[in-house]
C-alpha cells in the first residue's frame, strides 16, 4: 500500500482547512450577522424568533414546505411509473422521455414563466390564486436532476428480469412497481426527493415573477426592512438543505456498504451446491 | 406422480420487424412431461417459451393450457411458475420471503404461505437459507430459490429459460439433475430452454430441436440421437463429420465399410453421411493412407483428427488411454462402425 508522506499529509490538512473556511466563513459570517444586535449592540436571538413570530415569514415558510411536499410526490408519481413503463414496454421512447425530461435545464426560468402565462390563466381559474399552483411548474423544474438519480437507480437493477419475475408469480403492474421495483431503486427515488427539496427551497425567480409569496421571496422582501431575519431566514434554508443531503448522504452510504459487504461476502461453503 | 396439463403451441409466428423469430412453430407437450427445446442461439426458442409464459405475444398462432385458449390471458394470471436464465430473486427479500411471495398474490395467509415456502426449500435443500438475501447465496443456490419460488405456486406449468448457463460446469450438473429429481416428485408440466444439447439429452423425456423459428424434430433423447431427421439435427447433436458416401438399396459405402442408412437418407447415389466422432475407429498403421493432424485432450475422452486420402479431416472420439498411441504425422487407417448413418446430398450439408 502507498504511504502517504508527511508533506502530503500536511498538504491535504492545509486544504481541508482552506476549503473549510471558504464554506464555512460565509455561513458564520450569516450566524453572527442574524444574532447581532443592530441597535442597542450585544446579542440577540429576535431574528430568528420571527421566523415563526412574522406571520408572513411563517405563512411563506409552511407554502415553501407544503410546495416542497407536493412537488416531490407529484414529480414521483409520474416520473417513477414513467421510467419502469418506458424501460420495460417502450424503450424506444427512452431518448425522447429523457430529452423532454432535461429540456427545463436549458430553457431560463423568465422564459418558463412568459410561457406559461396563459396556461396559468387556466390554473387560476380552476384551481384560485394559491401559491401551491406553482407545484406544476416546479414539477416540471425537478424533472432534470429526478431523472438522473432514478434513471441511475433503475440502470443499476435487472428490472426486467425482476419485473417479468414478479408477473409470472402473480403480481399485476402495480404490485410489481410497488413492492418489487420501488424497493429496489429506494436510494434513486430519495436521491431525487432531496435534490427536488433543495431545488423547490432555494427556487426564487419564477415564484418572484408569478407574484407568489414563497420563502425566497420573502427573505428578499424582508431583508430590504429587517436584514438579520432574512439572514436567518436564508441561513435556516441553507442549513435544512444540508441536514437533507448529510441525510442522502448517510442513507445511500448505508446501502453502498451493505450492498459492498454482501458482494464481498464469502460463498457459503458446507452446504450442497 | 402426475400433477400436470398438457400444453399446445399452435402454429406460432413471431415477427420482430423482417425478422421471423417464430416461424410456425407447433409443440404439443403431454401432462407431466418433461420436454427440452434445443437449438442455437437466435432459433426461436426463448420466444416459445416467453409467449407461453405471457411474457410476449404471438403474431399469429394460438396458446392452449390444459384445453383452455390462454392466448390472451396475461402473464400473472397463467399460474406458470418461471426460472429466468439471469438471476431473478428479489433484492430487497429473503429467501423466504421471495419462496413465499407469489402465494402472498395469491392470498395465502401468512402460515400456509410460511409453511409452504419452507416445505419448497427443504425441497431444494436449502432450508438452512431462508433468512439469507440473494446476495448472501451463490450463483447455484439462487436458481435452486428460484427453481423452489417457482414451484411453491404449485403451478401448472414450469416454464425454464436457460437457468443453468451462468452457472460452472460441476454446479451445472449437479442442479440439472436436480431439477429432474423434483420435476419427477412434483410432475409439473415442463418446458425446458437450452443450447446445451448434453443438458437437454440428460433430463429431458423429448427433446425438440429449433432452428430458424422451426421445430426440426421432438423425440426421445436415445432417439434424436440414434436418429437425426435432419442434417440439421444431426449437425446439432453432434454429428459433425460429414464423410463422401455412395448409397444403394439402403446401404451406404464409406470409409470402405458397408452401414445400413437411415430414414431420411437419399435414396440413391453419391452423398455426404453424417457421422458421429465415437463411430469413427483409427487404428495405426505405418501403410495407411490418412494421416493424424492433431490429437486433442478432453480428459477421459480424447479427440483424434485425422486427414483423410482425399484432404477432408474426420474426427474421431476414444478413450484417452487409446489415444495416446498417437501423434500428430502418423499414419492411420481409418474406418466406421457399422451403425445406421443419415447421408444427405452433398450441398445439403
Amino acid at each position: 500500500m502507498k504511504r502517504t508522506t508527511l508533506g502530503g499529509k500536511v498538504f491535504r490538512a492545509a486544504l481541508w482547512v482552506a476549503f473549510g473556511l471558504f464554506f464555512l466563513f460565509p455561513l458564520y459570517a450569516m450566524a453572527d450577522f442574524s444574532t447581532r444586535n443592530l441597535i442597542s449592540g450585544g446579542r440577540t436571538l429576535r431574528a430568528w424568533q420571527n421566523l415563526v413570530a412574522d406571520e408572513a415569514l411563517y405563512q411563506s415558510i409552511v407554502i415553501s414546505l407544503l410546495l416542497a411536499v407536493f412537488t416531490v410526490v407529484g414529480m414521483l408519481l409520474i416520473l417513477v411509473p414513467t421510467m419502469i413503463w418506458v424501460r420495460l414496454r417502450t424503450p424506444w421512447a427512452k431518448g425522447m422521455v429523457e430529452f423532454l425530461c432535461l429540456l427545463p435545464l436549458t430553457i431560463p426560468a423568465l422564459v418558463i414563466v412568459v410561457g406559461l402565462r396563459n396556461v396559468y390563466l387556466w390554473v387560476t381559474y380552476f384551481l384560485g390564486e394559491s401559491a401551491l399552483t406553482l407545484t406544476f411548474v416546479y414539477i416540471v423544474l425537478v424533472l432534470p436532476f429526478a431523472y438522473r438519480a432514478i434513471d441511475a437507480a433503475l440502470a443499476s437493477i435487472d428490472l426486467k428480469t425482476l419485473a417479468e419475475a414478479a408477473r409470472s408469480l402473480g403480481a399485476g403492474w402495480a404490485t410489481t412497481i410497488l413492492r418489487v421495483v420501488v424497493p429496489n431503486i429506494w436510494s434513486g427515488i430519495l436521491s431525487a426527493a432531496f435534490i427536488s427539496i433543495a431545488v423547490v427551497l432555494g427556487e426564487y425567480t419564477i415564484a418572484s415573477l408569478s407574484g407568489y409569496q414563497t420563502l425566497q421571496v420573502q427573505i428578499v422582501q424582508i431583508g430590504k426592512t429587517d436584514g438579520p431575519t432574512s439572514v436567518a431566514a436564508s441561513l435556516a434554508v441553507l442549513l435544512f438543505g444540508f441536514v437533507l443531503l448529510l441525510v442522502l448522504s448517510l442513507v445511500t452510504r448505508g446501502r453502498r456498504r451493505t450492498q459492498a459487504l454482501d458482494a464481498t461476502a464469502p460463498i457459503p461453503t458446507g452446504v450442497p451446491e | 406422480m402426475t400433477n400436470g396439463v398438457a400444453v399446445e403451441l399452435n402454429n406460432l409466428t413471431r415477427e420482430y420487424g423482417s425478422v421471423k423469430a417464430l416461424d410456425g412453430f407447433t409443440l404439443h407437450i403431454e401432462p407431466g412431461e418433461f420436454v427440452a427445446l434445443l437449438g442455437p442461439s437466435g432459433c426461436g426458442k426463448t420466444t416459445a417459451l416467453r409467449i407461453l409464459a405471457g411474457l410476449d405475444e404471438a403474431t399469429s398462432g394460438s396458446v392452449s393450457v390444459g384445453g383452455q385458449d390462454v392466448s390472451n390471458v396475461p402473464a400473472n394470471k397463467r399460474d406458470m411458475g418461471m426460472v429466468f436464465q439471469a438471476y431473478s430473486l428479489f433484492p430487497h427479500l429473503t429467501v423466504l420471503d421471495n419462496v413465499a411471495f407469489g402465494l402472498k398474490m395469491r392470498g395465502k395467509d401468512k402460515n400456509e404461505r410460511t409453511s409452504r415456502a419452507a416445505d419448497m426449500l427443504d425441497l431444494v435443500g436449502l432450508s438452512a437459507h431462508k433468512h439469507k438475501y440473494a446476495s448472501e447465496l451463490s450463483g447455484g443456490q439462487q436458481q435452486r430459490v428460484a427453481l423452489a419460488r417457482a414451484l411453491a405456486i404449485q403451478p401448472r406449468v414450469l416454464l425454464l429459460d436457460e437457468p443453468l448457463s451462468a452457472l460452472d460446469a460441476k454446479v451445472r450438473t449437479q442442479l440439472r439433475d436436480e431439477i429432474r429429481r423434483v420435476q419427477l416428485e412434483v410432475g409439473t408440466t415442463t418446458l425446458f430452454v437450452t443450447h446445451d444439447q448434453e443438458e437437454a439429452l440428460a433430463v429431458a423425456d423429448r427433446v425438440g430441436v429449433m432452428s430458424q423459428g422451426k421445430l426440426e424434430q421432438l423425440a426421445a433423447p436415445a432417439d434424436l440421437y440414434a436418429n437425426p431427421a435432419t442434417p440439421f439435427v444431426a449437425e446439432f447433436v453432434g454429428l459433425n463429420n460429414k464423410v463422401p458416401a455412395e448409397v444403394s438399396g439402403g446401404q451406404a459405402q464409406l470409409l470402405g465399410t458397408s452401414v445400413p442408412t437411415l430414414e431420411g437418407s437419399i435414396g440413391a447415389g453419391p452423398g455426404l453421411a453424417m457421422v458421429r466422432p465415437e463411430s469413427v475407429t483409427v487404428s495405426p498403421d505405418p501403410a495407411g493412407t490418412s494421416t493424424v493432424s492433431s490429437v486433442a485432450f478432453l480428459g477421459a475422452i480424447s479427440r483424434v483428427y485425422a486427414t483423410l486420402q482425399d484432404g477432408s479431416v474426420i474426427s474421431a472420439q476414444m478413450a484417452s488411454s487409446g489415444a495416446r498411441v498417437f501423434s500428430p504425422g502418423s499414419s492411420v487407417t481409418v474406418g466406421i462402425e457399422p451403425t445406421g448413418v443419415l447421408v444427405v446430398k452433398g450441398d445439403a450439408a
